[in-house]
Formats: structure tokens, C-alpha cells, sequence
């Protein structure tokens, strides 16, 4: 690369970059945890282990327990298919697993009040059942899965198309069924893609707030999740537990991210042999 | 003996196969030789099972197997691009083929790291069991590929371009060295190409497809010595086609008289002639011999190809020996004396 633009240009595009950064990214995050520990590092703890918060943390830890998971089987399956079969209805498909994506959050979380609410097409059964989906935990995690079903199978989806089919029928040629076949060549092959993928389904289940909240009913201690939880104490005026939360699941995102650095840092060489050839 | 009957193959509406029936003897290498599009990777999928046929049938070793899966088929697969799994060292990738075999199929492990080893050595690999695919050449992968599909002692290896992905020299050696470990090995192969050299220096037996049709069967010197087809012809190496009027059974080229051929004649009117650049004989000038005058002259390495201009500005490209030429003092402009060794003419065409 030529390194002729004079050091003032150079240095003014860091120091906008910098300042972009510190300004959206770094003085937020900051603000947060000033807000937090505003009252002394007492009060903080107080406000995360105060029963209601402390329900609203485990709810999210379990929404985003079942939902990943789920997530990672159907991204796994629908990539599969589309990267490595033919059929009919393919894009189809392809366009369907980008309608959360394009979807608002809202939107997605009312479809569920259409199908599950008391007035909705499955309302009635539900009831004669005595079964709660809406303003109870299992409408909670359908609205996050699905949110967040997009992002394993949209990181997967071009890696894999990417990587071809060959792989795979040189291992049927030599003997390996399908289910072994994608044990022991597809996923190998894109195990960091769909760490990728898995690690920004995690962030945006436990981050989720449209689709949940209008699914939830906001019931302390029970269909609360965190980012619900931040926002109750948000309009009650508690400043110091709506941040102190919010910090916590600042906290998470950040680890998240560092962990996944961390891997990719640990094993570029595997990561690099992989995407080559 | 491996066989298919009738195969007719549709991608879409574009026929990739059209009614093919072959035969390919046990023992023999037979080479699938075709301009792109002509069917030929479509055909040897069908013989591993990674495509099915719409129609015809596949027999190996006298049972039909057109419906059985492409993992219990027995057969060595070498991909075009190699396709190595590039999350496994080179030993793991040769082993594959007899670790995933389920139950008392499996080799016991020493076993395998002993055949491994076997092949590796066979491929003159030895040193390079823990290397990934990213960090061997071309003609390494190649060859670890090969180890790969011969691994699991197929009854029938089908090769898919195997030396389209090398560069020149690389594929010479390789090309030679693929035929040698067939004649030690006694396989059975088909491999496909469209380098018509390449099929001639290493096949018993090349299979000249063109349009999803076979268009001739036969030995490299047979292929190359009477073509069947204008399409083979014009395939086959350096031709000169010529367009001629038949008339008594012979063929008018400008001025040259051909007695035309058997069987391919028959029928009067237009045709094509065609020869190749080495069976024309250029003598000096005389009476009696059909003239010509050097167009063009190359000198490449130890022959001479010139072009000729026949009467009525036909262009005649032929092959001589420096030896020749320095005989007859060719050069630009000088007037020749001609006659054709061999021409074959097709009429009609």
C-alpha cells in the first residue's frame, strides 16, 4: 500500500475513526457502568441480587438455553440442505429464513398473539388444555427462536455453498453414510462459521426486546427477561438497578465477543487451512 | 467388466447423455475423451452412483447396479479438484475410506496405519502423513487423492480430469507415472479429459464422446489413425479439412485427385477431405503433381510447419523435418510438388 497521503490526513482518519468509536461505542458502555455503580458498589450488588432481577437473569440464561440450541439444529439442517441438495422450493426457503430478519421485531412477536392469544386460531385448544403460551415462558422462547433463527443458518448458508459438494461425495464414494458423511466432513468444515453464527444468536436471544415484550406481559419475577427488566426499572426512575442490569447484560455481550476473538486468535492457522483451497 | 446400456441423462432440458452404451474390459485404463459439455463427467458420475440415469442401466461385474448406492458401489473416485478433506493430515485423509467402515468391515487399527503407510510409500509420499492438504502442491494433493481412492482396493477407479488442475511438466511426469501404477496394479479405470495427448499417451482404450453421443471406441492408434467421424477427426489432433467434389469415386480437392476411401464413401457431390499435416508429401516441382506454393514457414524445434496455398486459395497446413526442408530448400514463396500420403473424405459433410 502506498504511504504517500501526508501525516495529517493520516492521523485526522484515526483520530475520526477513534472518535466515532469512543462516541457511539466506548462513552455508552461507560455511562452505563457510571449509572451502575452511581450509588457505591453496595447498591449495585443489592439491585442485581433483588428477587425480580435476579428471576429476570435466570429467565434470559434459560430462554437463550433453549432457543440457541434449537437454533443451531435448524440452521444446521437448513444449510445443509440447501448448500449441499437440489430441490424444488429452495429459494423459497432461503427467502424465508431472511423474514425475521426483515420482519419487525413487533410484527414477529404479534404473529405469536395471533396464533397462541385467547382470540387467536389456536387460543381455544390451548385453553380447553389449560396450556399458557402467551404471557408465559414457552411464548417467551418462541418469540426469541423466532428472532434469532436466521443468523446459524445465514453464516452457514454461503460457507457451506462456498466449500462445494465434493467433499462429501468423495466421502459417500468411499463408503460413508450421510449422517456420518456430515459428522465427519460438513460440520468439521464449518465448525468456526457456525461458532460465529451460534455466538450472535446467544447475543441477540438474550439482547431480544420487540418480539419478547410483546409476548411476555411483563410479570415480575415470572416472563421478565433482562432487557424487559432494565426497562420496568428504566420507567420507575431506579436508575441504579435498570443500569446495574443492563450492565450485567452489557457484560455478557462483551464476553461473547472476547471469547470468540479468543478462539479465533488461538486457532487462526486451523481457520486459515480451512478457508483456503 | 464394467458396463452401462442405454443411458440417456437430462440436466433441465440439455441432454448430457444420450442412449450410451460401453464396456469396459477388467484390467483395461480406458480414457473418456471430449470437448467440454460432451458428457463425459456426467458419465462417469453415473458409473460412481453420484448421478442417476433417467433411462439405461449400469452392470459391474455382470450385476446391475443402477440403483445401488454410490457408497456400496466399491468404487475409486478421484475428483477433478481433489476434494481432500481439509480438516484432516493427509494419513487421515488416505485412511477415511476404511475408518468409517462400521463393525467387523474395519480393518483393526494397525492394520489400517499399515496399509496407509503401504500407500503413502506407493505415492512416494512417505514423509508427508502429517501434513494438511493447504500445505502440498498440486501434484502432491493429487497423488494423496489417489492413495485416498485406492485405499479401500476399489474394483474400478474412475478419475475425473486428474491431471487438468497441474501445470505442464508436473502433468507429464504425473501422466506417466499414472500409467505405470496401473500396469503394476492391474486396475480397472476410466478417466476423463479433454487433452486429446493425454488420452492417447495413457489409455488402452479411448472413448471419443462429443454431444452426449460416443462417437468411436478404439485403441489410441486406431483413434488416431481412421477416424470414424469428421467430429474425431477434427478432435484428434492438427487437420487440415478440406472441402471437395465427389465424383467416380474420387475426391476433387482444387487440382489434387484422391482415390476416395472405403467405407465411409459412397454417394456423390460435396464432401470434406481431411488430412492431416503429415501425411502431405512435398516434393519439388514436377510435371504431373498437383502444385502449391509456400505461404508460411515456422520452424519449431526439430520440424517445419508450413502453410500452403493451393490453387483457388485453399490453405494447406503441413508438418516436414528440418532435414526435408533444408533438401528442398523451402522457403517463403518457393513453388512445391505435392502428394498426400493418407486423406480420408466424408461425403455429404
Amino acid at each position: 500500500m502506498r504511504r504517500d497521503e501526508s501525516p495529517l490526513i493520516r492521523w485526522l482518519l484515526i483520530a475520526l475513526a477513534l472518535g466515532f468509536l469512543g462516541l457511539f461505542l466506548v462513552l455508552p458502555l461507560a455511562a452505563v457502568l457510571a449509572q451502575a455503580l452511581g450509588k457505591g458498589t453496595d447498591a449495585y450488588f443489592a439491585a442485581l441480587t433483588q428477587p425480580d432481577a435476579w428471576a429476570s437473569i435466570r429467565l434470559t440464561l434459560l430462554v437463550a438455553a433453549i432457543a440457541v440450541p434449537v437454533n443451531i439444529g435448524f440452521g444446521l439442517a437448513a444449510s445443509w440442505a440447501i448448500a449441499k441438495f437440489d430441490f424444488r422450493g429452495k429459494s423459497l426457503l432461503i427467502s424465508l429464513i431472511d423474514l425475521p430478519f426483515s420482519v419487525s421485531p413487533v410484527i414477529s412477536g404479534l404473529v405469536f398473539v395471533l396464533l397462541f392469544g385467547l382470540q387467536g386460531w389456536f387460543g381455544e385448544t390451548l385453553r380447553d388444555h389449560n396450556i399458557r403460551v402467551l404471557f408465559a415462558v414457552p411464548g417467551i422462547v418462541l418469540a426469541t427462536m423466532f428472532v434469532t433463527f436466521p443468523f446459524v443458518a445465514r453464516e452457514l448458508i454461503p460457507l457451506m455453498e462456498e466449500q462445494g459438494r465434493e467433499e462429501e461425495e468423495a466421502a459417500i464414494v468411499l463408503g460413508a453414510g450421510g449422517f456420518k458423511t456430515f459428522l465427519t466432513v460438513t460440520l468439521p468444515n464449518v465448525k468456526w462459521g457456525l461458532l460465529h453464527g451460534v455466538l450472535l444468536c446467544n447475543a441477540r436471544a438474550m439482547g431480544e426486546f420487540g418480539a419478547v415484550s410483546v409476548v411476555s406481559g411483563h410479570i415480575r419475577g415470572l416472563t421478565n427477561t433482562m432487557p424487559l427488566h432494565v426497562e420496568i426499572l428504566y420507567n420507575e426512575y431506579d436508575f441504579v438497578g435498570a443500569f446495574a442490569v443492563a450492565s450485567l447484560l452489557a457484560l455478557l455481550a462483551l464476553l461473547t465477543l472476547v471469547a470468540k476473538s479468543a478462539l479465533e486468535w488461538r486457532l487462526r492457522d486451523e481457520i486459515a487451512a480451512l478457508r483456503q483451497s | 467388466m464394467i458396463e452401462v446400456q442405454n443411458i440417456t441423462k437430462h440436466f433441465g432440458s440439455f441432454r448430457a447423455l444420450d442412449d450410451v452404451s460401453l464396456a469396459v474390459p477388467k484390467g483395461k485404463l480406458v480414457a473418456l475423451l471430449g470437448p467440454s459439455g460432451s458428457g463425459k463427467t456426467t458419465l462417469l458420475r453415473i458409473l460412481a452412483g453420484l448421478e442417476a440415469p433417467d433411462r439405461g442401466k449400469v452392470i459391474l461385474d455382470g450385476v446391475e447396479a443402477t440403483e445401488q448406492k454410490a457408497r456400496d458401489r466399491g468404487i475409486g473416485f478421484v475428483f477433478q479438484h481433489y476434494a481432500l478433506f481439509r480438516h484432516m493430515t493427509v494419513a487421515d485423509n488416505i485412511a477415511f475410506g476404511l475408518t468409517v467402515r462400521k463393525g467387523k468391515d474395519r480393518p483393526p487399527r494397525a492394520e489400517i496405519d499399515r496399509r496407509v503407510a503401504a500407500l503413502l510409500d506407493l505415492v512416494q509420499l512417505s514423509g508427508l502423513a502429517g501434513r494438511y492438504p493447504t500445505q502440498l502442491s498440486g501434484g502432491q494433493r493429487q497423488r494423496v487423492a489417489l492413495a485416498r481412492a485406492l485405499a479401500v482396493e476399489p474394483r474400478l477407479l474412475l478419475l475425473d480430469e486428474p491431471f487438468g488442475a497441474l501445470d505442464a511438466q508436473v502433468r507429464k511426469e504425473l501422466r506417466r507415472w499414472l500409467r505405470r501404477l496401473h500396469d503394476e496394479l492391474g486396475l480397472t479405470g476410466v478417466f476423463v479429459t479433454h487433452d486429446q495427448e493425454e488420452a492417447l499417451e495413457v489409455a488402452d482404450e479411448v472413448v471419443v464422446m462429443n454431444k452426449g453421443r460416443i462417437e468411436q471406441v478404439g485403441s489410441p492408434a486406431a483413434i488416431y489413425d481412421s477416424p470414424a467421424t469428421p467430429f474425431v477427426y477434427r478432435f484428434l489432433g492438427n487437420v487440415n479439412s478440406l472441402p471437395c467434389a465427389i465424383h467416380d469415386g474420387r475426391a476433387e480437392i482444387a487440382g489434387l485427385s484422391l482415390a476416395i476411401e472405403a467405407p465411409n464413401s459412397g454417394g456423390e457431390g460435396n464432401g470434406i477431405a481431411f488430412v492431416r499435416p503429415h501425411d502431405v508429401e512435398v516434393r519439388p516441382p514436377a510435371d504431373g503433381l498437383p502444385r502449391a506454393v509456400v505461404e508460411q514457414l515456422a520452424i519449431l524445434g526439430p520440424v517445419v510447419r508450413a502453410d500452403l496455398l493451393l490453387p483457388g486459395n485453399i490453405s494447406l497446413e503441413v508438418e516436414l523435418t528440418r532435414e526435408q526442408q533444408n533438401h528442398l530448400s523451402l522457403a517463403k514463396g518457393s513453388p512445391v510438388g505435392l502428394s498426400l500420403r493418407r486423406a480420408r473424405v466424408f461425403a455429404g459433410a
